[in-house]
Protein backbone atom coordinates (compact mmCIF):
# COMPACT_ATOMS: atom_id res chain seq x y z
CA UNK A 1 0.00 0.00 0.00
CA UNK A 2 1.51 3.61 -0.65
CA UNK A 3 2.52 5.60 1.81
CA UNK A 4 -0.74 8.15 2.54
CA UNK A 5 1.81 10.79 2.79
CA UNK A 6 5.07 11.73 0.80
CA UNK A 7 7.39 14.63 1.33
CA UNK A 8 10.95 14.53 -0.04
CA UNK A 9 13.36 17.45 0.61
CA UNK A 10 10.71 19.97 1.72
CA UNK A 11 12.18 23.69 2.42
CA UNK A 12 10.15 26.77 3.78
CA UNK A 13 11.86 29.83 3.69
CA UNK A 14 10.76 32.99 5.23
CA UNK A 15 11.65 35.77 3.49
CA UNK A 16 15.14 35.53 2.24
CA UNK A 17 16.70 34.05 5.07
CA UNK A 18 14.64 32.18 7.88
CA UNK A 19 14.75 28.96 7.07
CA UNK A 20 11.74 27.46 8.97
CA UNK A 21 12.35 23.94 7.08
CA UNK A 22 15.46 22.75 5.96
CA UNK A 23 15.16 19.85 4.09
CA UNK A 24 12.33 17.59 5.72
CA UNK A 25 11.88 14.28 3.82
CA UNK A 26 9.29 11.80 5.88
CA UNK A 27 6.56 9.23 4.95
CA UNK A 28 3.59 8.50 6.27
CA UNK A 29 1.81 5.10 6.69
CA UNK A 30 -2.09 4.32 6.25
CA UNK A 31 -3.42 3.60 9.60
CA UNK A 32 -0.63 4.90 11.87
CA UNK A 33 -0.33 7.95 14.18
CA UNK A 34 2.47 9.76 13.18
CA UNK A 35 3.99 12.59 15.06
CA UNK A 36 5.93 15.45 14.84
CA UNK A 37 7.68 16.17 18.15
CA UNK A 38 9.81 19.38 19.01
CA UNK A 39 9.57 22.33 20.80
CA UNK A 40 8.36 25.48 19.99
CA UNK A 41 9.52 26.86 16.79
CA UNK A 42 11.31 23.91 15.54
CA UNK A 43 9.38 23.84 12.20
CA UNK A 44 6.84 21.42 13.09
CA UNK A 45 4.09 23.76 11.74
CA UNK A 46 5.08 24.95 9.10
CA UNK A 47 5.71 21.62 7.87
CA UNK A 48 2.36 20.18 8.09
CA UNK A 49 1.43 23.66 6.34
CA UNK A 50 2.77 22.29 3.71
CA UNK A 51 1.91 19.56 3.91
CA UNK A 52 -1.82 20.41 4.18
CA UNK A 53 -1.29 22.88 1.36
CA UNK A 54 -1.93 26.34 3.70
CA UNK A 55 1.93 27.15 2.62
CA UNK A 56 3.89 27.32 -0.65
CA UNK A 57 7.07 24.94 0.15
CA UNK A 58 10.52 27.16 -1.35
CA UNK A 59 11.07 23.63 -2.76
CA UNK A 60 10.54 19.86 -2.44
CA UNK A 61 7.39 17.74 -3.20
CA UNK A 62 4.85 17.18 -1.40
CA UNK A 63 1.94 13.97 -1.82
CA UNK A 64 -1.23 13.82 0.01
CA UNK A 65 -2.86 10.62 -1.07
CA UNK A 66 -0.73 10.53 -3.83
CA UNK A 67 -2.40 14.11 -4.75
CA UNK A 68 -0.76 17.50 -4.65
CA UNK A 69 -2.18 19.38 -2.01
CA UNK A 70 -1.93 22.74 -3.54
CA UNK A 71 -2.96 22.10 -6.91
CA UNK A 72 -5.14 18.91 -6.83
CA UNK A 73 -6.64 20.37 -3.35
CA UNK A 74 -10.50 19.92 -4.79
CA UNK A 75 -9.39 16.52 -4.92
CA UNK A 76 -8.32 15.79 -1.15
CA UNK A 77 -11.83 18.18 -0.34
CA UNK A 78 -13.41 15.68 2.43
CA UNK A 79 -10.53 13.26 2.17
CA UNK A 80 -8.44 15.32 4.59
CA UNK A 81 -9.06 16.61 7.93
CA UNK A 82 -7.22 19.53 10.03
CA UNK A 83 -7.28 21.16 13.19
CA UNK A 84 -5.01 24.38 13.20
CA UNK A 85 -2.89 25.45 15.86
CA UNK A 86 -3.89 29.06 15.09
CA UNK A 87 -7.61 29.56 13.64
CA UNK A 88 -11.14 31.01 14.21
CA UNK A 89 -14.59 30.75 13.63
CA UNK A 90 -16.81 34.00 12.92
CA UNK A 91 -18.13 34.93 16.73
CA UNK A 92 -21.87 34.20 15.99
CA UNK A 93 -21.48 31.19 14.49
CA UNK A 94 -23.43 28.36 16.54
CA UNK A 95 -21.23 25.32 16.84
CA UNK A 96 -23.87 22.89 14.94
CA UNK A 97 -24.05 24.81 12.10
CA UNK A 98 -20.21 24.69 11.99
CA UNK A 99 -20.39 21.32 12.01
CA UNK A 100 -23.20 20.92 9.32
CA UNK A 101 -21.33 23.16 7.11
CA UNK A 102 -18.10 21.01 7.37
CA UNK A 103 -19.86 18.00 7.27
CA UNK A 104 -21.47 19.16 3.87
CA UNK A 105 -18.31 19.68 2.47
CA UNK A 106 -17.57 15.99 1.58
CA UNK A 107 -19.75 12.92 0.71
CA UNK A 108 -19.90 10.34 3.79
CA UNK A 109 -19.76 12.71 6.18
CA UNK A 110 -20.17 11.15 9.53
CA UNK A 111 -23.26 12.17 11.86
CA UNK A 112 -22.42 15.36 13.43
CA UNK A 113 -24.44 14.56 16.40
CA UNK A 114 -22.71 11.63 17.46
CA UNK A 115 -19.10 13.57 17.30
CA UNK A 116 -20.42 16.54 19.79
CA UNK A 117 -21.38 13.68 22.31
CA UNK A 118 -18.38 12.03 21.98
CA UNK A 119 -16.36 15.59 22.38
CA UNK A 120 -18.38 16.40 25.25
CA UNK A 121 -19.63 19.55 23.53
CA UNK A 122 -23.30 18.14 22.92
CA UNK A 123 -25.09 20.68 25.43
CA UNK A 124 -23.19 23.55 23.28
CA UNK A 125 -24.26 22.80 19.84
CA UNK A 126 -27.02 26.19 19.83
CA UNK A 127 -24.11 28.23 21.48
CA UNK A 128 -21.82 30.72 19.27
CA UNK A 129 -18.56 29.93 19.17
CA UNK A 130 -17.70 33.72 20.77
CA UNK A 131 -19.42 32.33 24.26
CA UNK A 132 -17.37 28.65 24.18
CA UNK A 133 -14.70 28.41 26.17
CA UNK A 134 -10.57 27.57 24.97
CA UNK A 135 -10.97 24.28 25.98
CA UNK A 136 -14.80 23.45 24.19
CA UNK A 137 -13.11 25.47 20.86
CA UNK A 138 -9.95 22.84 20.95
CA UNK A 139 -13.02 20.37 20.86
CA UNK A 140 -15.30 21.46 18.42
CA UNK A 141 -12.20 22.28 16.15
CA UNK A 142 -11.19 18.38 16.49
CA UNK A 143 -14.44 17.62 15.79
CA UNK A 144 -14.53 19.90 12.90
CA UNK A 145 -11.48 17.46 11.69
CA UNK A 146 -13.05 14.60 12.09
CA UNK A 147 -16.64 15.71 10.47
CA UNK A 148 -15.95 14.27 6.55
CA UNK A 149 -14.46 11.40 7.55
CA UNK A 150 -11.60 11.74 6.45
CA UNK A 151 -8.68 9.43 5.40
CA UNK A 152 -6.17 11.42 6.94
CA UNK A 153 -6.52 13.68 9.78
CA UNK A 154 -4.13 16.68 10.74
CA UNK A 155 -3.76 17.49 14.38
CA UNK A 156 -1.84 20.52 15.70
CA UNK A 157 -1.11 20.59 19.14
CA UNK A 158 -4.77 18.82 19.91
CA UNK A 159 -4.61 18.77 23.29
CA UNK A 160 -3.46 22.43 24.18
CA UNK A 161 -5.88 24.28 26.16
CA UNK A 162 -7.41 21.26 27.62
CA UNK A 163 -7.52 19.42 31.48
CA UNK A 164 -5.76 16.48 32.53
CA UNK A 165 -9.19 14.66 32.52
CA UNK A 166 -10.21 15.43 28.92
CA UNK A 167 -6.34 15.36 27.59
CA UNK A 168 -6.75 11.44 28.38
CA UNK A 169 -10.37 11.17 26.58
CA UNK A 170 -9.12 12.79 23.90
CA UNK A 171 -5.98 10.47 23.42
CA UNK A 172 -8.51 7.70 23.84
CA UNK A 173 -10.95 9.23 20.57
CA UNK A 174 -8.13 9.41 18.64
CA UNK A 175 -6.58 5.95 19.16
CA UNK A 176 -10.06 5.16 18.32
CA UNK A 177 -9.88 6.89 14.98
CA UNK A 178 -6.57 5.61 14.20
CA UNK A 179 -8.04 2.06 15.23
CA UNK A 180 -11.08 2.90 12.18
CA UNK A 181 -8.37 3.09 9.76
CA UNK A 182 -7.90 7.13 9.69
CA UNK A 183 -4.05 7.84 9.40
CA UNK A 184 -3.33 10.49 12.29
CA UNK A 185 -0.75 13.38 11.69
CA UNK A 186 -0.16 14.86 15.49
CA UNK A 187 2.01 17.65 16.17
CA UNK A 188 3.05 18.03 19.70
CA UNK A 189 5.45 19.28 21.91
CA UNK A 190 3.99 17.03 24.97
CA UNK A 191 6.29 14.18 25.04
CA UNK A 192 3.80 12.33 27.36
CA UNK A 193 1.29 12.70 24.38
CA UNK A 194 4.02 11.61 21.82
CA UNK A 195 4.84 8.46 23.90
CA UNK A 196 1.16 7.59 24.68
CA UNK A 197 -0.23 7.90 21.06
CA UNK A 198 2.08 7.79 18.10
CA UNK A 199 3.03 4.75 16.63
CA UNK A 200 5.99 6.56 15.11
CA UNK A 201 7.69 9.83 16.00
CA UNK A 202 10.15 12.34 14.06
CA UNK A 203 11.92 14.54 16.21
CA UNK A 204 11.99 17.87 14.84
CA UNK A 205 14.89 20.07 15.60
CA UNK A 206 15.70 23.38 13.74
CA UNK A 207 13.92 22.79 10.75
CA UNK A 208 15.14 19.15 10.47
CA UNK A 209 13.68 16.06 11.23
CA UNK A 210 16.93 14.71 13.05
CA UNK A 211 15.15 11.19 14.26
CA UNK A 212 12.32 8.63 13.76
CA UNK A 213 10.95 6.06 14.81
CA UNK A 214 8.87 4.19 17.38
CA UNK A 215 8.83 5.82 20.49
CA UNK A 216 10.29 2.71 21.94
CA UNK A 217 12.70 2.63 19.44
CA UNK A 218 13.93 5.80 19.68
CA UNK A 219 14.49 4.46 23.58
CA UNK A 220 16.47 1.80 22.78
CA UNK A 221 18.59 3.38 19.72
CA UNK A 222 19.36 6.69 21.63
CA UNK A 223 19.80 4.07 24.92
CA UNK A 224 19.79 7.23 27.27
CA UNK A 225 20.65 6.52 31.02
CA UNK A 226 18.13 4.82 33.06
CA UNK A 227 18.25 6.43 36.74
CA UNK A 228 18.12 4.40 39.99
CA UNK A 229 16.42 6.71 43.30
CA UNK A 230 16.35 5.87 46.54
CA UNK A 231 15.85 8.00 49.70
CA UNK A 232 19.09 7.74 52.28
CA UNK A 233 20.55 9.95 55.08
CA UNK A 234 24.03 8.71 54.40
CA UNK A 235 26.34 12.14 54.08
CA UNK A 236 28.46 9.56 51.64
CA UNK A 237 27.73 7.61 48.97
CA UNK A 238 30.09 7.80 46.43
CA UNK A 239 31.19 4.37 46.68
CA UNK A 240 28.04 3.83 44.79
CA UNK A 241 30.44 4.98 41.87
CA UNK A 242 31.43 1.38 41.91
CA UNK A 243 28.63 -0.41 41.29
CA UNK A 244 28.61 -2.24 37.65
CA UNK A 245 26.83 -0.17 35.38
CA UNK A 246 26.86 3.73 37.35
CA UNK A 247 27.71 6.24 35.49
CA UNK A 248 27.19 9.20 38.21
CA UNK A 249 25.91 9.00 41.66
CA UNK A 250 24.19 13.10 42.60
CA UNK A 251 22.33 13.53 45.94
CA UNK A 252 18.89 15.63 45.23
CA UNK A 253 17.59 16.64 48.42
CA UNK A 254 17.08 13.78 50.51
CA UNK A 255 17.45 11.47 47.31
CA UNK A 256 19.94 9.76 46.19
CA UNK A 257 19.78 9.28 41.85
CA UNK A 258 22.57 6.68 40.41
CA UNK A 259 22.55 7.22 36.45
CA UNK A 260 24.27 4.50 34.57
CA UNK A 261 22.94 1.44 31.65
CA UNK A 262 21.19 -1.49 33.18
CA UNK A 263 20.61 -3.92 34.94
CA UNK A 264 21.32 -1.04 37.34
CA UNK A 265 18.32 -1.44 39.97
CA UNK A 266 19.40 -5.22 40.82
CA UNK A 267 23.13 -4.15 41.08
CA UNK A 268 22.13 -0.69 43.35
CA UNK A 269 19.46 -3.07 45.44
CA UNK A 270 22.84 -5.44 46.21
CA UNK A 271 25.17 -2.65 46.97
CA UNK A 272 23.01 -1.34 49.49
CA UNK A 273 21.88 -4.73 50.84
CA UNK A 274 25.83 -5.20 51.20
CA UNK A 275 25.85 -1.89 53.60
CA UNK A 276 22.73 -3.19 55.29
CA UNK A 277 20.46 -0.34 53.68
CA UNK A 278 17.08 -1.00 52.95
CA UNK A 279 15.60 1.93 51.58
CA UNK A 280 11.77 1.36 50.92
CA UNK A 281 11.26 3.57 47.74
CA UNK A 282 13.85 1.78 46.16
CA UNK A 283 12.93 2.47 42.28
CA UNK A 284 13.86 2.35 38.47
CA UNK A 285 13.38 5.26 35.85
CA UNK A 286 12.83 3.78 33.20
CA UNK A 287 14.63 6.18 30.16
CA UNK A 288 11.63 8.43 28.41
CA UNK A 289 11.27 10.07 25.31
CA UNK A 290 12.07 12.86 26.56
CA UNK A 291 14.97 12.14 28.06
CA UNK A 292 15.75 10.57 24.02
CA UNK A 293 14.87 14.18 23.16
CA UNK A 294 17.65 16.09 25.48
CA UNK A 295 19.85 14.02 24.08
CA UNK A 296 19.29 14.46 20.48
CA UNK A 297 18.49 18.05 21.03
CA UNK A 298 20.98 19.19 23.79
CA UNK A 299 18.06 21.27 24.94
CA UNK A 300 14.73 21.22 27.05
CA UNK A 301 11.42 21.73 25.70
CA UNK A 302 9.62 24.72 26.67
CA UNK A 303 5.83 25.14 27.27
CA UNK B 1 -16.41 13.60 26.59
CA UNK B 2 -17.48 9.86 26.72
CA UNK B 3 -14.64 7.90 26.21
CA UNK B 4 -16.22 4.49 24.83
CA UNK B 5 -18.89 5.65 22.00
CA UNK B 6 -19.08 3.68 19.46
CA UNK B 7 -18.68 5.78 15.98
CA UNK B 8 -18.91 3.52 12.61
CA UNK B 9 -16.13 3.00 10.60
CA UNK B 10 -14.95 6.03 8.44
CA UNK B 11 -16.56 4.57 5.83
CA UNK B 12 -19.39 3.27 6.56
CA UNK B 13 -22.46 5.19 5.15
CA UNK B 14 -20.78 7.21 2.61
CA UNK B 15 -23.49 9.27 0.39
CA UNK B 16 -22.98 8.45 -3.28
CA UNK B 17 -23.71 11.88 -4.40
CA UNK B 18 -20.39 14.33 -4.32
CA UNK B 19 -21.92 17.31 -3.14
CA UNK B 20 -21.45 20.27 -5.76
CA UNK B 21 -19.97 23.59 -5.05
CA UNK B 22 -23.11 24.84 -5.36
CA UNK B 23 -24.79 23.40 -2.54
CA UNK B 24 -22.01 24.25 -0.38
CA UNK B 25 -22.48 27.89 -1.34
CA UNK B 26 -26.26 27.82 -1.15
CA UNK B 27 -25.17 26.44 2.80
CA UNK B 28 -22.82 29.07 3.35
CA UNK B 29 -25.12 31.69 1.74
CA UNK B 30 -27.34 30.95 4.30
CA UNK B 31 -25.49 30.60 7.31
CA UNK B 32 -23.69 34.31 6.01
CA UNK B 33 -27.31 35.73 6.25
CA UNK B 34 -28.10 34.42 9.65
CA UNK B 35 -24.31 35.74 10.77
CA UNK B 36 -25.95 39.20 9.29
CA UNK B 37 -28.75 39.16 11.05
CA UNK B 38 -27.11 38.51 14.41
CA UNK B 39 -24.71 41.45 14.26
CA UNK B 40 -26.42 44.31 15.53
CA UNK B 41 -24.37 46.71 12.71
CA UNK B 42 -26.60 45.18 10.06
CA UNK B 43 -29.91 45.76 11.83
CA UNK B 44 -29.47 49.27 12.42
CA UNK B 45 -27.51 50.38 9.22
CA UNK B 46 -29.10 48.19 6.76
CA UNK B 47 -32.85 47.93 8.27
CA UNK B 48 -33.66 50.80 10.98
CA UNK B 49 -31.69 53.69 10.11
CA UNK B 50 -33.45 54.46 6.93
CA UNK B 51 -36.45 53.79 7.85
CA UNK B 52 -35.98 56.00 10.60
CA UNK B 53 -34.81 58.56 8.22
CA UNK B 54 -37.60 58.13 5.86
CA UNK B 55 -39.91 58.48 8.42
CA UNK B 56 -38.11 62.29 9.69
CA UNK B 57 -38.15 63.29 6.19
CA UNK B 58 -41.82 61.86 5.69
CA UNK B 59 -43.23 64.19 8.52
CA UNK B 60 -41.07 67.03 7.67
CA UNK B 61 -41.83 67.36 3.64
CA UNK B 62 -44.54 64.89 3.37
CA UNK B 63 -45.69 63.99 -0.29
CA UNK B 64 -47.43 66.71 -1.33
CA UNK B 65 -45.90 68.00 -4.20
CA UNK B 66 -45.85 72.15 -4.87
CA UNK B 67 -46.04 74.79 -2.07
CA UNK B 68 -43.20 75.01 0.13
CA UNK B 69 -41.59 71.93 -1.53
CA UNK B 70 -42.17 73.38 -5.11
CA UNK B 71 -38.31 74.49 -5.76
CA UNK B 72 -37.21 71.33 -4.58
CA UNK B 73 -37.46 67.48 -5.16
CA UNK B 74 -37.37 67.98 -8.76
CA UNK B 75 -41.09 69.28 -8.32
CA UNK B 76 -42.67 66.03 -7.00
CA UNK B 77 -44.06 64.85 -3.73
CA UNK B 78 -40.87 64.46 -1.58
CA UNK B 79 -41.31 61.00 -0.38
CA UNK B 80 -41.86 60.15 -4.26
CA UNK B 81 -38.50 61.32 -4.24
CA UNK B 82 -36.99 59.54 -1.15
CA UNK B 83 -38.36 56.17 -1.43
CA UNK B 84 -36.31 55.21 -4.35
CA UNK B 85 -32.84 57.38 -2.92
CA UNK B 86 -33.20 55.34 0.25
CA UNK B 87 -33.62 52.11 -1.81
CA UNK B 88 -29.87 52.82 -2.74
CA UNK B 89 -28.88 54.05 0.18
CA UNK B 90 -29.51 50.60 1.60
CA UNK B 91 -27.31 49.31 -0.85
CA UNK B 92 -24.55 51.38 0.21
CA UNK B 93 -25.22 50.33 3.31
CA UNK B 94 -24.73 46.51 3.24
CA UNK B 95 -21.61 47.27 0.71
CA UNK B 96 -19.22 49.80 2.83
CA UNK B 97 -20.44 49.01 6.26
CA UNK B 98 -21.46 45.03 6.62
CA UNK B 99 -18.90 43.87 3.77
CA UNK B 100 -15.88 45.60 4.85
CA UNK B 101 -16.04 45.04 8.53
CA UNK B 102 -17.18 40.79 7.31
CA UNK B 103 -14.32 40.39 5.38
CA UNK B 104 -11.43 42.07 7.90
CA UNK B 105 -12.44 40.08 10.06
CA UNK B 106 -12.43 37.19 8.30
CA UNK B 107 -8.84 37.48 7.16
CA UNK B 108 -7.25 38.97 10.61
CA UNK B 109 -8.76 36.54 12.81
CA UNK B 110 -8.03 33.11 10.70
CA UNK B 111 -11.53 32.25 9.70
CA UNK B 112 -10.50 32.59 6.21
CA UNK B 113 -7.61 29.70 7.01
CA UNK B 114 -10.04 27.66 8.82
CA UNK B 115 -12.30 27.50 5.52
CA UNK B 116 -9.28 27.37 3.44
CA UNK B 117 -7.99 24.39 5.56
CA UNK B 118 -11.17 22.15 4.98
CA UNK B 119 -10.61 23.23 1.27
CA UNK B 120 -14.02 25.32 1.50
CA UNK B 121 -13.69 27.02 -2.43
CA UNK B 122 -12.65 30.52 -2.07
CA UNK B 123 -15.15 31.81 -4.35
CA UNK B 124 -17.83 30.36 -2.49
CA UNK B 125 -16.65 31.90 0.46
CA UNK B 126 -16.54 35.55 -1.18
CA UNK B 127 -20.22 34.27 -3.56
CA UNK B 128 -21.88 33.49 -0.34
CA UNK B 129 -21.14 37.43 1.19
CA UNK B 130 -22.26 38.88 -1.72
CA UNK B 131 -25.36 36.66 -2.08
CA UNK B 132 -26.28 37.45 1.94
CA UNK B 133 -25.49 40.92 1.55
CA UNK B 134 -27.58 41.11 -1.99
CA UNK B 135 -30.74 39.56 0.07
CA UNK B 136 -30.33 41.74 2.94
CA UNK B 137 -30.31 44.42 0.44
CA UNK B 138 -34.01 43.33 -0.75
CA UNK B 139 -35.46 43.15 2.41
CA UNK B 140 -34.08 46.37 3.15
CA UNK B 141 -35.50 48.10 0.19
CA UNK B 142 -38.56 46.41 0.61
CA UNK B 143 -39.08 47.55 4.38
CA UNK B 144 -38.05 51.25 2.85
CA UNK B 145 -40.62 51.07 0.25
CA UNK B 146 -43.40 49.58 2.24
CA UNK B 147 -43.44 52.02 5.06
CA UNK B 148 -43.31 55.07 2.30
CA UNK B 149 -45.89 53.11 0.59
CA UNK B 150 -48.02 52.50 3.98
CA UNK B 151 -47.55 56.43 5.92
CA UNK B 152 -46.79 58.72 3.06
CA UNK B 153 -48.83 57.20 0.18
CA UNK B 154 -45.91 56.80 -2.68
CA UNK B 155 -46.86 56.38 -6.16
CA UNK B 156 -45.74 53.25 -7.33
CA UNK B 157 -42.95 52.51 -9.66
CA UNK B 158 -43.56 53.11 -13.42
CA UNK B 159 -40.93 50.77 -14.14
CA UNK B 160 -40.43 47.64 -11.87
CA UNK B 161 -37.76 46.00 -14.38
CA UNK B 162 -35.65 49.64 -14.88
CA UNK B 163 -36.19 49.52 -10.51
CA UNK B 164 -34.78 46.26 -10.38
CA UNK B 165 -32.43 46.16 -12.62
CA UNK B 166 -30.73 49.69 -11.13
CA UNK B 167 -31.10 48.12 -7.84
CA UNK B 168 -28.99 44.95 -8.86
CA UNK B 169 -26.30 47.45 -10.29
CA UNK B 170 -26.42 49.93 -7.22
CA UNK B 171 -25.76 46.69 -5.18
CA UNK B 172 -22.63 44.82 -7.58
CA UNK B 173 -21.07 48.54 -7.22
CA UNK B 174 -21.53 49.00 -3.25
CA UNK B 175 -20.90 45.43 -2.71
CA UNK B 176 -17.68 45.93 -5.39
CA UNK B 177 -16.10 49.18 -3.42
CA UNK B 178 -17.02 47.27 -0.45
CA UNK B 179 -14.97 44.25 -0.84
CA UNK B 180 -12.04 46.86 -1.71
CA UNK B 181 -12.57 48.14 1.40
CA UNK B 182 -12.09 44.93 2.75
CA UNK B 183 -9.25 43.79 1.21
CA UNK B 184 -7.22 47.18 2.27
CA UNK B 185 -8.06 47.56 5.91
CA UNK B 186 -5.93 46.18 8.12
CA UNK B 187 -8.70 45.61 10.85
CA UNK B 188 -11.90 45.33 11.39
CA UNK B 189 -12.26 48.44 13.27
CA UNK B 190 -10.25 49.94 10.57
CA UNK B 191 -12.88 48.74 7.97
CA UNK B 192 -16.02 49.47 10.25
CA UNK B 193 -14.20 53.61 10.68
CA UNK B 194 -13.85 53.53 6.98
CA UNK B 195 -17.43 52.79 6.03
CA UNK B 196 -19.19 54.36 8.53
CA UNK B 197 -17.04 57.58 7.69
CA UNK B 198 -17.99 57.02 3.45
CA UNK B 199 -21.55 56.11 4.57
CA UNK B 200 -22.40 59.71 6.09
CA UNK B 201 -20.50 61.72 3.67
CA UNK B 202 -22.17 59.89 0.88
CA UNK B 203 -25.55 60.22 2.70
CA UNK B 204 -25.64 63.78 3.15
CA UNK B 205 -23.49 64.68 -0.24
CA UNK B 206 -25.17 62.46 -3.06
CA UNK B 207 -29.12 63.62 -2.77
CA UNK B 208 -30.06 61.11 -0.56
CA UNK B 209 -30.92 63.29 2.06
CA UNK B 210 -30.42 66.73 1.04
CA UNK B 211 -32.23 67.55 -2.45
CA UNK B 212 -29.80 68.54 -5.09
CA UNK B 213 -31.61 72.01 -5.64
CA UNK B 214 -30.75 72.93 -2.12
CA UNK B 215 -26.92 72.67 -2.36
CA UNK B 216 -24.12 74.61 -2.16
CA UNK B 217 -21.93 74.61 -5.90
CA UNK B 218 -19.27 73.00 -3.70
CA UNK B 219 -21.49 70.15 -2.25
CA UNK B 220 -22.93 69.40 -5.49
CA UNK B 221 -19.21 69.44 -7.37
CA UNK B 222 -18.27 66.64 -4.22
CA UNK B 223 -21.26 64.89 -4.78
CA UNK B 224 -20.19 64.46 -8.40
CA UNK B 225 -17.93 62.18 -6.87
CA UNK B 226 -20.06 59.89 -5.02
CA UNK B 227 -21.22 56.85 -6.14
CA UNK B 228 -24.00 57.18 -4.16
CA UNK B 229 -24.69 60.28 -6.27
CA UNK B 230 -25.36 58.32 -9.24
CA UNK B 231 -27.25 55.29 -7.27
CA UNK B 232 -30.07 57.80 -6.44
CA UNK B 233 -30.29 59.18 -10.15
CA UNK B 234 -30.45 56.03 -11.37
CA UNK B 235 -33.28 54.44 -9.21
CA UNK B 236 -35.15 57.62 -8.73
CA UNK B 237 -35.17 57.96 -12.70
CA UNK B 238 -37.32 53.95 -12.74
CA UNK B 239 -39.28 55.15 -10.02
CA UNK B 240 -40.82 58.17 -11.18
CA UNK B 241 -40.85 58.10 -15.30
CA UNK B 242 -39.81 54.61 -16.03
CA UNK B 243 -36.76 56.02 -17.66
CA UNK B 244 -32.76 54.60 -17.37
CA UNK B 245 -30.04 57.17 -16.44
CA UNK B 246 -27.42 55.96 -18.73
CA UNK B 247 -24.43 58.11 -17.46
CA UNK B 248 -25.47 56.84 -13.87
CA UNK B 249 -25.82 53.20 -15.12
CA UNK B 250 -22.43 53.38 -17.10
CA UNK B 251 -20.71 54.78 -13.82
CA UNK B 252 -22.07 52.59 -11.10
CA UNK B 253 -20.99 49.70 -14.05
CA UNK B 254 -17.61 51.18 -14.10
CA UNK B 255 -17.16 51.17 -10.08
CA UNK B 256 -17.97 47.44 -10.12
CA UNK B 257 -15.51 46.49 -12.66
CA UNK B 258 -12.35 48.47 -11.56
CA UNK B 259 -13.22 48.02 -7.47
CA UNK B 260 -14.28 44.43 -7.90
CA UNK B 261 -10.93 43.69 -9.97
CA UNK B 262 -8.64 45.44 -7.99
CA UNK B 263 -10.17 44.10 -4.44
CA UNK B 264 -9.27 40.46 -5.82
CA UNK B 265 -5.96 41.68 -6.54
CA UNK B 266 -5.32 43.04 -3.43
CA UNK B 267 -7.32 40.73 -1.41
CA UNK B 268 -4.87 37.77 0.80
CA UNK B 269 -6.33 34.97 1.61
CA UNK B 270 -5.91 35.06 5.20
Amino acid sequence: MPPVITVEHLRKVYGHHVVAVDDVSLEVEQGEIFGLLGSNGAGKTTTVECVQGLRTPTAGTVRVLGKDPRTQAGDLRGRMGCQLQESRLPDHMRVWEALDLFASLAPGAVDWRMLVEQWGIAEKRNASYASLSGGQRQRLFIALALVSAPEVVFLDEMTTGLDPAARRVAWDLIEQVRDRGTTVVLVTHFMDEAERLCDRVAVVDKGRIIAADTPRGLVVRYDPLEQVVFSCDLPEVEWLRGVPGARSVTRRGPRIVVEGTGPLLAHVAAALVDRGLTPDDLRVIEPSLEDVFLTLTGHLVED
Amino acid sequence: MSRDATVPAATAGRRTTHPGGLRVLLKLTWIELKLFLREPMTIVFTFAFPVVLMFVLGEVFGNQPGGANDRVFNGMGAMNYYAPAYIAVVTMSVGVIMLPARLTDYRSGGVLRRFRASLVPIWAVLGSQVLAALVLGVIGAVLVAAFAAVFYPVHFPDSLGLLAAGFVLCSAAFAAIGTLLGAVMPSPRAAQGAGLMLFFVMLFLSGASVPMEVMSDTMRRIGDFLPLTYGVDLLQGAWSGGSWDWTAAIVLAGITVVAGFLSLRVYRWG
